[in-house]
């Protein structure tokens, strides 16, 4: 069996010289920042061409946009009123798909189709911002663990050691349990839960960069700590970042479902995993109301997917250690 | 000598991080929000001072904190976990009943999932980008990204429930038939009848994980100069996956497979919850609902405790199955 050739991918995180832009050189910029920023452009475009032709990143761009479009223009694809179940736009309860109600209703009679079109928008949301708090905390560890080194990487990764032995679902539970069911507590208890993954990454990208000359370099000149940080390792790590940003989406996204599967979310909200809570506690399993099922559980199955997707495709472009497959 | 310096690190930071997890387990139930009496006496309206201030003699909340958690401590590591707050019995007594049908369902499944995950990935990861190869990634793709308590409804609803053209030929929860006097031969058939739906369930939710793994180690390994040469060689097809390539891929996956094993426990707490499985995950949501926090407190202990255990026991085992970690 022939062994496939090594392929190389033109990207490098700090490449300046792979000439693969055509026709006429641009402008000799004035200023060093100009030039940086003008690398960077291209360095983004050189990505945003490779992942074009990525198949398995387009696929899960195109879901997610969907779903995106979806959260977005909700009021316009179902009407609010139709999540009242005092509405009089609701049907009989437990019915099965017909034309007036494409998904069937549940118990209050109310339009799955509508529940599943709203429960986007919370399922979206607490998913993104549970990252936003699990990246912000996960970075700062890691880049400060691999950046000052010595003794305070020692505490730092121990720490995150710790975090990355806790059993995640328990801990959560009972964080949730003890603060009480809200959406905020939700948020909180899946970022504060779910960084130490991204800060042993980024510490280890941080180190990598670390070695490199032109930082030595900076040093020498008299770079303090904080140029340091924001102007030479930030940059290099971002990428890395990015990738698993994507991906601890997806994560969060189940995560959230969940707990709120467990009774741990807001009951007022809804998001997919109150509606299949909602339903299974009706009995919907057993009466086989599938339709009340099926709905928001392939839509968080097509979003984590998608999530997924998208993150691994990034992951293979910007992460360098997998660069040589 | 490098051995037992190894063994002895492991150790330490395993002790460490156990220590760890108990420090947090006290601060979460003591020092988190309001105090645990709030906690405990929520909704139940107001309550008389004096009743307030037994209750914090009885927990020993009247004590200064370093105090009570020496207190703590020791209870815990004298395996004093204090009374469930549900029915008043001990909370070990309580997990002691629910522990085995937990470590019966999730230890079978662990197994199933491992082998016929690791099948998966090392023919997949043999014939990369074969049909089979595609397919198993994508069905491993999907499986990852379903909520596993999602599949388990679905899978109650064909089976047990029987919608459409499914039958109905499986109990819909529990551990054994209610009221059914059975022994021996016919008890153990109507358990395992019971067990059927949540094991497939979590034995195909976790396969995918395993295949993932194996895939990506067997990737690597083909790569290395001694899969060459046993190819230059001569030796067949055959050989040279599962005399050469196997043996080295499946050392980081057993790594993963005894992680695993410690999350586990808790892992299945939804499955438990759907198929009324009388086990530790069922016995969570059960302390959710009460508000049980002694339990909870012990359950999280627990889960955690075995995660840490898992984990030094596949740190040990990477150092017998590889010199080479012990060397550095």
């Amino acid at each position: 069996m022939a062994r496939p050739p090594i392929e190389r991918s033109p990207v490098t995180t700090e490449a300046p010289e792979a000439p693969l832009t055509t026709g006429p050189p641009p402008e000799p910029p004035k200023n060093p920042r100009a030039i940086a920023w003008a690398r960077r452009r291209r360095s983004f475009g050189r990505v945003v061409r490779i992942y074009r032709r990525n198949g398995m990143g387009m696929t899960g761009l195109s879901i997610l946009m969907f779903f995106l479009a979806v959260a977005v223009f909700a009021p316009l694809i179902a009407p609010r009123e139709g999540l009242d179940p005092t509405c009089t736009c609701t049907g009989p309860p437990f019915q099965a798909p017909s034309l007036s109600f494409p998904f069937g209703t549940d118990d209050l009679g109310r339009s799955v189709f509508t529940l599943t079109v709203w429960g986007s928008r919370i399922s979206l949301m607490v998913g993104f911002f549970a990252t936003l708090i699990s990246i912000l905390i996960g970075s700062l560890i890691g880049i400060v663990a691999g950046y000052f080194g010595g003794w305070t990487e020692n505490v730092l990764m121990r720490f995150t050691d710790w975090g990355l032995v806790i059993p995640f679902l328990p801990l959560a539970i009972v964080l949730a349990s003890i603060i009480g069911p809200s959406l905020g507590v939700i948020i909180l208890v899946i970022g504060a839960t779910s960084w130490p993954s991204t800060s042993r990454l980024v510490r280890a990208q941080v180190l990598s960069v670390k070695s490199r000359p032109y930082v030595e370099r900076a040093r020498a000149l008299g770079a303090g700590h904080w140029h340091m940080t924001t102007r030479h390792i930030l940059p290099n790590v971002g990428p890395i970042i990015f990738a698993n940003t994507v991906l601890l989406v997806a994560i969060a996204i189940l995560s959230e479902t969940t707990l709120s599967f467990l009774g741990l979310g807001d009951p007022l909200s809804i998001s997919w995993g109150t509606i299949l809570e909602a339903a299974f506690a009706a009995g919907a399993s057993t009466a086989g109301n599938w339709w009340w099922l099926v709905p928001p559980g392939l839509a968080i199955v097509l979003v984590v997917l998608a999530f997924t997707m998208c993150g691994y495709a990034l992951d293979e472009i910007l992460n360098p250690r997998l660069r040589r497959r | 000598m490098g051995t037992r310096r190894y063994v002895a690190g492991k150790l330490a930071q395993a002790l460490l991080t156990l220590a760890f997890v108990l420090l947090f387990n006290f601060i979460l139930f003591r020092v988190m929000p309001g105090d645990p009496i709030a906690l405990l006496l929520r909704g139940s309206g107001a309550i008389r001072p004096d009743v307030i201030a037994e209750l914090e003699r009885d927990f020993g909340l009247d004590q200064p904190l370093p105090e009570q958690f020496v207190t703590y401590a020791e209870d815990t590591l004298t395996g004093n976990f204090g009374v469930s707050l549900a029915n008043g019995e001990p909370v070990t007594q309580r997990i002691g009943d629910r522990i085995w049908p937990t470590i019966l369902l999730v230890g079978t499944s662990t197994i199933a999932s491992a082998v016929i995950g690791l099948v998966i990935g090392i023919y997949g990861g043999w014939r990369r980008g074969s049909a089979f190869d595609l397919g198993s990634l994508g069905f491993t793709l999907v499986a990852y990204s379903m909520p596993e308590f999602w599949f388990g409804i679905l899978i109650l609803m064909a089976f047990a429930g029987g919608v459409g053209f499914f039958p109905s030929i499986f109990p819909t929860g529990g551990y054994q038939t209610a009221g059914a006097d059975l022994s021996g031969f016919g008890h153990v058939i109507d358990v395992l009848n019971h067990l059927f739906l949540p094991w497939l369930t979590l034995t195909i939710a976790y396969l995918g994980e395993y295949a993932l793994i194996m895939r990506s180690s067997i990737l690597d390994v083909m790569g290395e100069d001694f899969v060459t040469t046993a190819r230059a060689k001569g030796l067949r097809d055959k050989q040279v996956l599962w005399r050469h390539t196997v043996p080295n891929a499946l050392l980081p996956t057993m790594t993963l497979t005894f992680l695993s094993l410690g999350f586990v426990f808790a892992g299945a707490i939804t499955i438990e919850y759907i198929f009324s499985w009388p086990g530790l995950g069922l016995l969570t949501v059960e302390a959710i609902d009460d508000k049980d926090f002694p339990m909870l407190q012990a359950l999280f202990l627990l889960f955690s405790a075995a995660v840490i255990v898992a984990n030094l026991i596949a740190d040990l085992l990477y150092a017998y199955l590889d010199p080479r970690v012990r060397a550095s």
